[in-house]
C-alpha cells in the first residue's frame, strides 16, 4: 500500500480533571491510517475517546504524545496560522445539525465563508457555493435561507456543503447521522458515499453505531476506553467481530428482525453471563 | 441513489419580522421609545427650544410663581426652570452617553477576549472586574471629583468605570456559552481567524444582550449622576436635574413646585429607558404563548367506526384505551394539530410500542395519557380510560395521582429527570410517603428494594449519592425503580434507551422485560428504533404526522406490513443493507458497464 494520507502514531490525549492537579487519559497511544479516498470508521460508546481522536485530528483539543502525519507533513503541534493553512484540506461534519451552523448567518454566507477568507473573490465563491449546494442536492433557492427554517437533514446536508465547499482531501465525521430520523440517516449516508465517489475524499467516521459502519466504511477501529482494541474490514468487524468487547457491543445492538433479535439477546445473555463469571 | 429533498422548508420562521417592528408593535415599546425620543430632541434642540438663557440671573425671577414669560417660573437664583429644564436634558444625555461609552468601550471588549480565549487573561480580568464591585463607588467619585475640580467629563468617566464589571460579565457569560457551540468549532476548523470569528460570529450572538443591558445601565447612570449633583458636586453653572433638585429641595417646604420639575423630568426619562429595555428583553427572547387549559367535556364516545389503534376492549377491561385523542399547540395565526384524533388501547400485561420519526406525535399521545404535555399544549379525547377508569374528566390533580399508582413513567433524559439537588433515596421516598401514605422506614424499605430489583448492587450508597455521583445508565436504573415503586399497572417508557449507549441499552431492556414479566405490567414504549420494538414489543403501532398508519402485532409488522410507510421505516434499518464493500463492487460492475457500453 502508497503511504497514507494521514497517519496516527501513539497518540496520547489528557484531559485536565476539573479541580485537581491529575489528568485523565483519554487517548492512550492509539495508531491509525487513512488512505486516500477511504472511509475508515472510528465505533466506541461515550467515553471510549473516538471523538477526542477526531478532535486532535482537527486540532481542537492539545496533544500530550505521538504523532499526526497529515500528506507526509507532521502536523501534530500547529500554530494557529500553520492550521489555517491546513483548513482547505481537512474539513468537519459534527453531529449536532443544530448548533454547528451560525443561526445568524444566510445559508448563502456560511457556505461562502471559508471561501472568502481564503482570498476567493465573492462571485467565484458564488460559484462555487451553487455548485456545491447542487451536489448535496438542496435547491438553489436556499442561499438566501437561514438555518432555522430547515429541518435536521437538510441542515446537515448544509453542513456537508461547507465542509466540501474547500476541496478537502479529509473530512473528519462527528457521529454526523445519529441525530437524525432513520429515512433521513440512510439518505445522508448514500449521499456521503455518493461524495466520497466523485470527489475522492477520505472520511474519518466516527460512530457508535456499527450498522452506520458496515454502510460506509471500508475499514473500521474499535474504541474502547482510550484503546483500539480491535482493527479490520469494516463488512467483517461488524459481522464476525474478534474482539470479545466487539462482540458483546455486536450482540447488544438490536436488529430489526424479531426471531434474529431473539437469537441475538440469547448469544448477548451468554456473553454477560461469561463475562459475569 | 440519494433521495433528492422532498420535505418543505419550513415557511412560518420568514414571516416573524424584524425586531425592531416587533417592539414598535408593542404598545410599552412604542410609547418608551416615543418618550426618549423626545427627550433626546429636547436636548439635541435645547438652544432654540429654551426661552430664555439658563444662566442668565433676573433677580426678579426669584422663586417666581408660573407665568406667561416663564412657564415654570424662577428657581432660587432667578433663572427660568423651564430652559434650565431643557439644557438640563442635555447634561444628563451627555453624562450618560459618556458613562456608557465608557463602560461598554471597556466592558464588552475584555469579556469577550476573557469569554473566548479563557485563561489567564480571564482570570485577571474577572478578578479586576470582582475587585471593582468591591470598591466602594462613591468614596472614589468624590476624590475623582475634587482632584479634577469637579470636571463633569471625569466624574462621568468614574461613573462608566463603576458600571463596566455589569457589562463584562455579560458579555463574558454570553461569549462562553457561543464558544461551546459547534458552529465556532467549524469556523475554527474552516480557517477562519480569532478576529474573524470574534467579529462575524460571537458578537452577533452578544449584541442583544448588551442592547437591553445599556437601556438599563444608562438609567443608572443618570440616576447616579443626577444624586452627585445633588449633593453638589460638579460644576454650579452647568444647567442639571440633579442640581436643580437640590435648589429645590432647600426650598421644599415653601416652594415644593422647585423640586417636582427636575423630579419629574429624571423620573420620566429612567422609566422610559427601563420600559425600553424589558420591552425589548421581551421581544428578543423566543417566549411560549400563554398556556390555554381547557378541558372538554367527555363526548359519548364513537368507538365503532375507529381507524387505528384499537383493539375494541372494553374500555374497564383494557389497561389503557384511548378514543379519538387529538393535541394541539397554540400557533401564530391558528392552533396547531399535532395529534389528529387517535385511537389506542393497551391490553393488560402486553408490550406496545408506539414507533415513529421526530414530529410523528408519539411522544404527545403518551405525554397526553400521562397527563404531562408541557404547558401550551391542549389534548382533548371522547374517552380516556386508566387501569378500567374513565379518568377523562378528573382534574389534574386527581390525574396527577394517578402517576405513581396507577401509571408509571420512565423518561428519555435520565439525568434531566432526577433533581440535583437532592439524594436518590430522598427522589424515592418521597412519592410513596406522599403518595402511597408509607410510613418512613416502610418507604425506605421498599425504596431499597425496588433499588436491588433494579439490578443496584448496593442501594444504601445509592441512596445516599446525589445524581450527578451517577452514570447515565445507572440514572435510568433509578428512574425505572421509582416508577414501579408504587406496583402500576402501566408503565410508561418514553425512548428509555435513545441517550443510552448500546450495551446499557441492552441492559435496560432486558431489566424492562424481567420487570415487565414479573409485576405483569402493561408497558407502553415510545422508539424510533426498529431493534428496540424487534427486541421487546408484542404489538407495535407506527405513527406518522401526528397518525397511527399502521398497527399489529411484531411478527406481522416485520414480515408483512401493510402500509408503506412502515415498510419504508423498516427498510431504512441498516441491518440487512448492503455493506460498503458490497456497495463498491456493485458501482464498479455498473461503472464497466457502462464504459464498455
Amino acid at each position: 500500500m502508497s503511504t497514507p494520507l494521514l497517519s496516527v502514531q501513539d497518540l496520547a490525549i489528557d484531559y485536565p480533571l476539573p479541580g485537581r492537579r491529575k489528568t485523565f487519559r483519554a487517548l492512550n497511544e492509539v495508531s491509525l491510517d487513512i488512505g486516500a479516498g477511504e472511509c475508515v470508521g472510528l465505533v466506541g460508546e461515550s467515553g471510549s475517546g473516538k471523538s477526542t481522536l477526531g478532535k486532535a485530528i482537527l486540532g481542537l483539543v492539545p496533544v500530550a504524545g505521538g504523532q499526526i502525519t497529515f500528506d507526509g507533513a507532521d502536523i501534530t503541534h500547529l500554530t494557529r496560522a500553520a492550521r489555517r493553512k491546513l483548513a482547505a484540506s481537512i474539513q468537519v461534519v459534527f453531529q449536532d445539525p443544530y448548533g454547528s451552523l451560525d443561526p445568524s448567518m444566510s445559508v448563502g454566507d456560511i457556505l461562502a465563508e471559508p471561501l472568502t477568507t481564503s482570498g476567493l473573490g465573492r462571485r467565484a465563491a458564488d460559484a462555487a457555493v451553487k455548485e456545491m449546494i447542487d451536489r448535496v442536492k438542496l435547491p438553489s433557492t436556499v442561499v438566501g435561507r437561514f438555518p432555522h427554517e430547515f429541518s435536521g437533514g437538510q441542515r446537515q446536508r448544509i453542513a456537508i456543503a461547507r465542509a466540501l465547499v474547500r476541496k478537502p482531501r479529509l473530512i473528519v465525521c462527528d457521529e454526523p447521522v445519529s441525530a437524525l430520523d432513520l429515512t433521513t440517516q440512510a439518505a445522508i449516508l448514500d449521499l456521503f458515499i455518493e461524495l466520497q465517489r466523485d470527489t475522492g475524499v477520505s472520511y474519518l467516521f466516527v460512530t457508535h453505531d456499527l450498522g452506520v459502519v458496515r454502510r460506509v466504511c471500508h475499514r473500521v477501529a474499535v474504541m474502547y476506553r482510550g484503546d483500539i482494541v480491535e482493527t479490520g474490514r469494516g463488512d467483517s468487524v461488524t459481522a464476525n467481530p474478534q474482539d470479545p468487547y466487539t462482540r458483546r457491543l455486536l450482540m447488544a445492538s438490536p436488529i430489526a428482525n424479531p426471531q434474529a433479535q431473539a437469537e441475538r439477546r440469547a448469544k448477548w445473555l451468554e456473553l454477560r453471563a461469561d463475562s459475569a463469571a | 441513489m440519494t433521495a433528492p429533498l422532498t420535505d418543505n422548508i419550513d415557511p412560518r420562521a420568514a414571516r416573524r419580522g424584524s425586531v425592531l417592528g416587533r417592539f414598535l408593535r408593542r404598545p410599552a415599546g412604542a410609547i418608551s421609545l416615543g418618550v426618549f425620543a423626545v427627550v433626546v430632541l429636547v436636548a439635541v434642540f435645547a438652544p432654540l427650544l429654551a426661552p430664555h438663557d439658563p444662566n442668565f440671573v433676573d433677580l426678579s425671577l426669584f422663586k417666581a410663581p408660573p407665568s406667561a414669560a416663564h412657564p415654570l417660573g424662577g428657581d432660587s437664583t432667578g433663572r427660568d426652570i423651564l430652559s434650565r429644564l431643557l439644557f438640563g436634558a442635555r447634561t444628563t444625555l451627555i453624562g450618560a452617553a459618556i458613562a456608557i461609552a465608557v463602560a461598554v468601550g471597556i466592558g464588552v471588549p475584555s469579556g469577550l477576549a476573557a469569554g473566548y480565549f479563557g485563561g489567564v487573561f480571564d482570570k485577571i480580568a474577572t478578578w479586576v472586574s470582582d475587585a471593582l464591585q468591591a470598591v466602594p463607588g462613591m468614596i472614589i467619585l468624590l476624590i475623582v471629583a475634587a482632584a479634577s475640580r469637579n470636571s463633569f467629563t471625569f466624574i462621568m468617566i468614574t461613573v462608566g468605570v463603576f458600571l463596566m464589571p455589569g457589562y463584562f460579565r455579560l458579555t463574558r457569560s454570553t461569549t462562553l456559552t457561543v464558544r461551546n457551540e459547534a458552529y465556532i468549532d467549524a469556523a475554527i476548523v474552516s480557517g477562519l481567524s480569532n478576529t474573524r470569528i470574534l467579529a462575524k460570529h460571537v458578537i452577533k450572538a452578544v449584541y442583544a444582550p448588551i442592547i437591553i443591558q445599556t437601556a438599563l445601565t444608562a438609567g443608572m447612570a443618570m440616576g447616579m449622576q443626577a444624586g452627585l449633583q445633588f449633593l453638589g458636586i460638579g460644576s454650579a453653572n452647568t444647567p442639571g436635574w440633579g442640581a436643580m433638585m437640590n435648589d429645590g429641595f432647600t426650598a421644599i417646604l415653601t416652594d415644593p413646585l422647585l423640586l417636582l420639575w427636575p423630579s419629574l423630568a429624571l423620573g420620566i426619562t429612567i422609566a422610559a429607558l427601563a420600559v425600553m429595555g424589558s420591552t425589548l428583553s421581551d421581544v428578543l427572547s423566543v417566549r411560549q404563548p400563554a398556556p390555554r387549559r381547557k378541558r372538554r367535556p367527555a363526548a359519548p364516545s364513537s368507538v365503532d367506526d375507529a381507524t387505528t389503534g384499537a383493539l375494541h376492549y372494553e374500555p374497564a377491561a383494557a389497561a389503557v384505551q384511548v378514543r379519538n385523542l387529538k393535541v394541539s399547540y397554540p400557533g401564530a395565526d391558528a392552533d396547531i394539530e399535532v395529534v389528529h384524533g387517535i385511537d389506542l388501547d393497551v391490553a393488560p400485561g402486553e408490550v406496545l410500542g408506539i414507533v415513529g420519526e421526530s414530529g410523528s406525535g408519539k411522544s404527545q399521545t403518551v405525554f397526553s395519557i400521562l397527563d404531562l404535555l408541557p404547558a401550551a399544549g391542549v389534548a382533548s379525547c371522547d374517552a380516556l380510560w386508566i387501569g378500567g377508569r374513565d379518568v377523562s374528566a378528573l382534574d389534574r390533580k386527581d390525574r396527577h395521582k394517578l402517576l405513581g399508582s396507577k401509571l408509571g413513567y420512565v423518561p428519555q433524559e435520565p439525568m434531566t429527570n432526577l433533581d440535583p439537588s437532592y439524594t436518590i433515596g430522598y427522589q424515592l421516598i418521597e412519592p410513596l410517603r406522599s403518595v402511597h401514605k408509607l410510613g418512613r422506614t416502610e418507604a425506605r424499605e421498599r425504596a431499597i428494594g425496588v433499588l436491588t430489583r433494579v439490578g443496584i448492587h448496593d442501594p444504601a450508597r445509592v441512596m445516599r449519592s446525589y445524581p450527578h455521583q451517577l452514570s447515565g445508565g445507572m440514572a435510568q436504573r433509578v428512574l425505572i425503580a421509582g416508577a414501579i415503586s408504587g406496583h402500576p399497572s402501566v408503565l410508561i417508557a418514553d425512548e428509555p434507551t435513545t441517550a443510552l449507549d448500546v450495551t446499557v441499552q441492552a441492559e435496560v431492556l432486558e431489566l424492562l422485560r424481567e420487570l415487565q414479566q414479573e409485576y405483569g405490567m402493561a408497558l407502553v414504549i415510545v422508539t424510533h428504533n426498529f431493534g428496540v420494538v424487534a427486541d421487546i414489543c408484542d404489538r407495535v403501532a407506527v405513527m406518522k404526522h401526528g397518525e397511527i398508519v399502521e398497527v399489529g402485532d411484531v411478527a406481522t409488522i416485520f414480515t408483512n406490513p401493510a402500509n408503506d410507510y412502515t415498510r419504508e421505516l423498516i427498510a431504512a434499518s441498516l441491518d440487512d443493507a448492503a455493506s460498503r464493500t458490497e456497495l463498491d463492487a456493485a458501482y464498479d460492475t455498473t461503472e464497466r458497464k457502462a464504459v464498455n457500453a
